[in-house]
């Protein structure tokens, strides 16, 4: 048997280390392209989020959690309560407009010429649950890598 | 049209969000709980109110017409059942302030708590098959992590078994779904009430249904799929343990009330009478595990399988009686046996174990903690003027009613049984002297502890429940009487929500 | 097609039974995947296979033209993957911390609360 190997951040190369810092940023932008173009065609917010959620992963094998946990800025059961409340808030916006729950409300905001950007309590929900999924996984990976340490 | 019928869903769900968000500030945490589970239980007395005004509310969700979209209904029976989930949910949240550990509490105690409480909130109310196993998921998965909370040995052995036995069952109800779907088209309950009866293929309706009976069964722990519960009640925090027994398989018995009253009524005598025999074994094989234990936490864990027995027992007799008793049974059981498994929480506090050797001495010393025990457990094996006694009283009448003899010979025996538990409980931890090499000094009040009134509240507070239901019984059974009536009458709860005569 | 899927959803099925009884945990969560899988398989199954035909209806028409698919199936399906995915993902979390707490993976030895 050879030595037990710690855990898998100890697998690192220079190439996997510089590759995952240029790939975090692009992939966290393919993701939000991902999340923003759901609904009316192939994308939302659950694939987004785990777009973004393997991002964050290739970038913890290669640097650790320490500095993962630095990159986020916020722990991950943060980014799921975000998730919740974005999710909650779609919800309730109907009742304010005098409508059940969950039912849909559309904003077309005209930016001159021919564009338009339709806002909706859709796009609200998807919010939601890209970070809900970010949130859930990176919690699920993180506590699993640290308990390989 | 009433916004009220979502808000006990909604108000779990805010708060489990918000205590994520505010996971640093554990007193803050502790507020929210208070607070929101406070709110819950005052909303779903409003909605009580509502519906019995009313009988029905409904709400379709997006607003989606039913049977399309997704419809929150409740009738009488969902309504108690939520006001129900309020008051545990209250205690429990009171309770756990001072029982449960800061390790636990930064661990997400009390946001996995809420949405526990809002997956079984979610379960009562909808009125479609599908929203419900997703909110039975919703359950399961903060189940589950409550249980592993602090990942002990016999956490993580229990947990092995209460996650494989309820995933299984999940897969079965969801593959009962697609089927269902295949057969009928729909997904709406009310619209499933009326559809399956047009199904010419009775061979397939019935494998539905005991498709449904044996997922709902493993949930509820009815036999011969109940050994999950026992083997994994007694292992997390008490307050954990309390909220279980107080809801989770209650949520099984709700969803066979509801399916086999509503939806598979077309061949009783198939249905029914495999229920009926189900819930005979259940009740004498929890009655007779709880006589091998000596562990305060499982004999009532095999009890709470003895009287998911009497619950099935009544809608199987399938008459206005028993399904009275029923709902009466359940009003009474879920409170009793949350308040059974807070009093062993409290005498661990003042003994420091749960094993029966370990324990005496507590009527000595405390002679109030003894009565806070005598209540609830006196009420639990059906001793008048109990509230068990007459949930215990209109089953058995029923029984008597429709001449099923052997069925209610064996609901009066584990009723024997039941109080041989408690009398057991009562020598062991109350009457018997205190060991030798047991501390003492929380419980003569040696060692003073003041977040004992925490403990003692919610306890007084479900015993006067008790005494309620059992002293002035005349509105909660006018009550369950009203439920079973609509139980009973499909059509209108059809009507109700389709908004068209069947 | 139904057919050949109707074998292969029992064959899921069973191979997910054999896997839940075996002694080991980890054959054990195998087992729980397989068996969710193969339930989502049998909903995209029961509710009837079409091949090449969207969702949807011709503008202006009130029903259907030619052969569509109902997506209220798929619907249900990508709810119960994500569901299944993230209770499996828990149960994968469990039985590591229990490998380590308990120091087996076989069942046969983990009797602590059974007696």
């Amino acid at each position: 048997m050879p030595e037990k190997r710690s855990s898998l951040v100890q697998v690192n190369t220079v190439i996997l280390h510089t590759a995952a810092l240029l790939l975090l940023p692009l992939q966290i932008l393919f993701s939000v392209f991902l999340l923003l173009r759901g609904h009316d065609e192939p994308g939302g917010g659950f694939i987004a989020g785990l777009v973004a959620t393997g991002a964050v992963a290739l970038y913890l094998f290669a640097h650790g959690v320490e500095s993962t946990r630095r990159i986020l800025r916020f722990e991950p059961q943060e980014f799921l309560g975000l998730g919740l409340l974005f999710g909650l808030a779609s919800a309730l916006i109907g009742p304010l407009v005098g409508e059940p729950f969950f039912t849909a409300q559309w904003y077309t905001l005209y930016l001159g010429g021919n564009t338009e950007v339709k806002l909706s309590t859709v796009l609200l929900f998807d919010v939601g649950v890209y970070f809900t999924v970010l949130g859930a996984l990176l919690m699920v990976v993180i506590s699993l890598t640290e308990a390989e340490d | 049209m009433s916004h009220l019928v979502v808000i006990p869903i909604l108000i779990p769900l805010l708060a489990a969000a918000l205590s994520i968000v505010s996971w640093r500030s554990v007193s803050l945490q502790r507020w929210i709980a208070i607070i929101a589970t406070g709110a819950l239980l005052l909303v779903s007395i409003a909605l009580l109110q509502l519906t019995r005004e009313h009988g029905f509310v409904v709400m379709h969700m997006g607003d989606w017409a039913a049977p399309f979209g997704i419809t929150i209904v409740t009738d009488l029976l969902s309504a108690i059942m939520v006001v129900l989930t309020g008051i545990i949910g209250f205690s429990i949240a009171i309770y756990s302030l001072a029982t449960t550990p800061e390790g636990h509490e930064r661990f997400g105690y009390y946001p996995l708590m809420h949405r526990l409480l809002a997956g079984v909130a979610g379960s009562f109310l909808t009125g479609d098959i599908f929203n419900l196993y997703v909110w039975f998921e919703v359950m399961l998965l903060s189940s589950f992590a409550l249980l592993t909370l602090g990942g002990e040995r016999a956490q993580m052995e229990g947990a092995i078994k209460y996650v494989a036995l309820n995933l299984f069952s999940s897969a079965l109800l969801l593959s009962a779904i697609g089927l269902v779907y295949a057969t009928t088209g729909t997904l709406n309950m009310a619209d499933l009430g009326q559809k399956l009866a047009q199904v010419e293929h009775h061979g397939m309706v019935n494998t539905l249904a005991m498709m449904f009976i044996v997922a709902f069964g493993i949930k509820a722990a009815a036999f011969p799929l109940f050994f999950w519960l026992p083997a994994s009640y007694h292992t997390p925090l008490v307050g954990i343990s309390a909220l279980f027994a107080g809801l989770l398989t209650k949520v099984g018995v709700y969803c066979l009330y509801r399916f086999f009253t509503l939806i598979f009524t077309g061949d009783v005598d198939y249905t029914h009478t495999i229920l009926l025999w189900g819930a005979g074994v259940t009740m004498l094989s929890g009655g007779l595990g709880a006589a091998a234990q000596s562990e305060f936490r499982r004999i009532l864990s095999f009890h709470i399988v003895s009287q998911i027995g009497y619950m099935i027992l009544g809608l199987a007799l399938y008459t206005p009686l028993a399904i009275v008793g029923g709902v009466f049974y359940i009003m009474h059981h879920i409170i009793v046996k949350t308040n059974l498994f807070l009093v062993s929480g409290l005498v661990y506090r003042l003994l420091g174990s749960y094993d029966l050797k370990e324990l005496g001495g507590v009527y000595r010393h405390r002679p109030g903690v003894a009565l806070l025990f005598l209540i609830p457990a006196l009420s639990l094996a059906g001793v008048p003027p109990l509230s068990g006694f007459f949930a215990k009283f209109i089953i058995i009448r029923a029984g008597i009613e429709v001449s099923a003899w052997t069925i209610t010979g064996i609901a009066l025996l584990v009723g024997l049984l039941t109080l041989y538990s408690m009398i057991k409980i009562w020598v062991e931890v109350f009457w018997k002297t205190v060991p030798e090499n047991v501390n003492t000094d929380r419980l003569t009040g040696a060692k003073p502890d003041k977040g004992l009134w925490l403990l003692l509240l919610p306890i007084v507070g479900l015993a006067a429940c008790t005494l309620f239901i059992g002293l002035s019984g005349q509105p909660i059974y006018e009550l369950a009487d009203a439920a079973a009536e609509q139980l009973l009458n499909p059509a209108l709860y059809i009507e109700a929500v389709l908004g068209t005569q069947p | 097609m139904e057919t050949l899927m109707a074998y292969v959803i029992g064959t899921m099925f069973g191979s997910a039974v054999y896997m839940l009884l075996r002694r080991s945990i980890v054959k054990l969560v195998i087992g729980l995947m397989i068996l969710s899988n193969a339930a989502n398989l049998l909903i995209f199954t029961v509710a009837g296979l079409v091949r090449g035909a969207p969702p949807l209806i011709t503008e202006g028409l009130l029903e259907p033209a030619t052969a569509i698919t109902d997506p209220l199936p798929q619907a249900l399906v990508l709810t119960a993957i994500v569901i299944s995915f993230g209770v499996l993902s828990f149960s994968v979390v469990l039985i590591h911390r229990a490998y380590e707490v308990v120091g087996t993976d076989d069942l046969d030895k983990m009797k602590d609360t059974d007696t």
